[in-house]
C-alpha cells in the first residue's frame, strides 16, 4: 500500500487528513451492522494478503493498492477495511506512523468510496465481460485518484517537496495501468464464480 | 512474504520496553512523533535519532532486521530525498554543469530523512514490538469504537488462514508450471488468483459466522483482560 510516512507532511495537511479520516470512519461504521464483521473482516484479510503479492512489470516489481477493489467488494465499508490494512502493516512490518495515518487513510479510501458509489452498482447489473472494463475503470480510478491525493498532500506541506511530487506521480502511470487490468480481471472472474459478492448500491454482506 | 505475519504472540521477549502498557507505547509513539514534526533542527534531530537508536536497542530488536526495514522505505522517499537539493531555490554549494545543489536543499532532505528515521526507529520499538492482540486490546481500553476493534481483531486472527490459502494455490500455479512475467497471462493470472481468494475467503465468512451465530454471538466479543494500566 502507498503511503507517507512520518516525518514529511506539515501540521495543516497531518491535521486536516486526522479530521476528515475520523469522519469518513464514522459514517461508514455506523453503516457496519455487528453480523456482517466476519463477512468484512475475512474479505479485508483476503485483500491484504493481496497487496503483499508482488506483481512483475517490466524490470521491476509493483504491490498492488487495490482500493477500487476494495470499494467494489466491500462498499463503503472499505474505509474500515484501509484502516486496518494500514493498522496492521505499522505492526507487522513498521511502516507508516500514527500520526500520518489519517492522510494516508484519506488518500486510499477516498477512491474507494467513489469506486463503491459509483462503480459498484454499474457492476452489479453488468455482464462478466462488461465487468472486466468497469474493473478496469475502477482499479485505474483508484490508483489514479491515490497517486494524486498522496502528491497533493505532499505539494500542500511545501513548496519546495513540488518538483519531487511531480516525479513521485509519474511512477504512479505503470501502477494505475497494472491496477487496472488485474482488477479488471479479477472482478470479471467474481461476476463469473460468485456473482452474489459484488452487491448493489445500499447492499451489505450479512 | 514475511513470517511476521504468524507472529501473533508477544515478539520482543523481556525487554524493557514490553513490560510498559500498550496503551502508553501507543500513547508515548503518537506525541513523541507530533513533537518530532515540528522540530527543524539538525542538531536536536541528530540527537533524537541517537536516542530513538537507544530505545531500539532496548526493545531487543536485532541490528540487521532494524537496518533492514530502514533500507526498505518506500522508493518514493529515495526520490524525494535525490531531487530535493537540485529543485530547492538557495545558495548553490557548488555546481558541475547544469547541476547545481543547494545548501538548503540539502539541508531540507537531511531534516526529512532525519524525522523519518527516528519516528520510524521509535515506531518499530514501541509498535513494532506489540502483537495485533495486543493493539486491539489497547484501542479497545483507549475507547475506540467495538466494532472497528472486533474487524481488526477477527482480520489478524484470518490473516494467517488466508496467507496459507494463497500459499495453496501458489504452489498450484508452480505445479502447472506458471513463472510469474510480465505480460497479459500473468497478470490474468493474478487477476484470478486475488478473486479466487476473494471467493473462497466470503465462503469461509459464511461459516464462521453461521458458526458464531450458534454459540450465540450477538455483536460483541467478550474480552478477558484487565484494564488497569501496567507499569514498572
Amino acid at each position: 500500500m502507498a503511503h507517507i510516512p512520518e516525518g514529511i507532511l506539515s501540521e495543516p495537511v497531518l491535521i486536516g487528513g486526522a479530521v476528515l479520516g475520523v469522519a469518513m470512519l464514522g459514517y461508514s461504521l455506523k453503516r457496519m451492522p455487528a453480523e456482517s464483521i466476519p463477512q468484512t473482516a475475512l474479505l479485508a484479510a483476503a485483500l491484504f494478503v493481496s497487496s503483499l503479492v508482488s506483481i512483475p512489470v517490466g524490470v521491476s516489481s509493483v504491490h498492488l493498492l487495490l482500493n477500487g477493489l476494495m470499494g467494489i467488494v466491500l462498499g463503503i465499508v472499505a474505509v474500515p477495511a484501509i484502516l486496518i490494512a494500514l493498522v496492521l502493516q505499522a505492526v507487522f512490518f513498521g511502516y507508516g506512523g500514527l500520526v500520518v495515518l489519517g492522510v494516508n487513510l484519506v488518500n486510499l479510501a477516498l477512491p474507494a468510496v467513489l469506486c463503491a458509489i459509483v462503480i459498484r452498482p454499474l457492476i452489479h447489473n453488468a455482464s462478466p465481460r462488461k465487468s472486466f472494463w468497469l474493473g478496469l475503470l475502477a482499479g485505474g480510478l483508484g490508483a489514479c485518484m491515490t497517486g494524486i491525493l498522496l502528491t497533493s498532500s505532499i505539494m500542500l506541506s511545501d513548496p519546495n517537496l513540488i518538483p519531487a511530487a511531480k516525479i513521485i506521480l509519474l511512477t504512479f502511470v505503470p501502477l494505475m495501468a497494472i491496477e487496472g487490468v488485474i482488477t479488471g480481471f479479477t472482478v470479471g472472474f467474481i461476476k463469473r464464480v460468485a456473482p452474489e459478492l459484488i452487491l448493489p448500491k445500499e447492499g451489505r454482506h450479512v | 512474504m514475511s513470517n511476521a505475519l504468524h507472529a501473533q504472540t508477544d515478539q520482543s521477549g523481556t525487554s524493557a520496553i514490553n513490560y510498559l502498557d500498550p496503551r502508553t507505547r501507543l500513547l508515548t509513539a503518537v506525541l513523541t512523533t507530533v513533537t518530532l514534526i515540528s522540530i527543524d533542527s539538525l542538531v536536536i534531530l541528530t540527537g533524537a535519532l541517537v536516542f530513538a537508536a537507544g530505545i531500539t536497542a532496548l526493545a531487543g530488536l536485532g541490528a540487521f532486521s532494524v537496518v533492514h526495514r530502514l533500507v526498505l522505505l518506500e522508493g518514493f522517499v529515495i526520490v524525494l530525498l535525490l531531487v530535493l537539493p537540485f529543485t530547492t531555490t538557495g545558495e548553490p554549494l557548488f555546481e558541475l554543469g547544469p547541476i547545481v545543489p543547494s545548501g538548503e536543499g540539502l539541508k531540507l532532505a537531511a531534516v526529512i530523512a532525519l524525522k523519518i528515521n527516528t519516528i520510524t526507529l521509535l515506531n518499530l520499538a514501541l509498535i513494532g514490538t506489540l502483537s495485533p492482540l495486543q493493539v486491539g486490546n489497547a484501542l479497545r481500553l483507549l475507547r475506540v469504537p467495538g466494532n472497528l476493534v472486533q474487524l481488526l481483531l477477527m482480520s489478524v486472527r484470518y490473516i494467517s488462514v488466508l496467507e496459507n490459502e494463497y500459499a495453496r494455490i501458489r504452489r498450484a500455479m508452480k505445479a502447472r508450471a506458471f513463472v510469474a512475467r510480465s505480460n497479459v497471462h500473468t497478470w490474468r493470472t493474478f487477476g484470478w488468483l486475488v478473486g479466487m481468494l476473494l471467493v473462497r475467503s466470503f465462503e469461509r465468512s459464511r461459516r464462521v459466522s453461521n458458526a458464531m451465530r450458534c454459540r450465540g454471538f450477538n455483536g460483541s466479543f467478550t474480552f478477558h483482560s484487565e484494564s488497569q494500566w501496567k507499569s514498572f
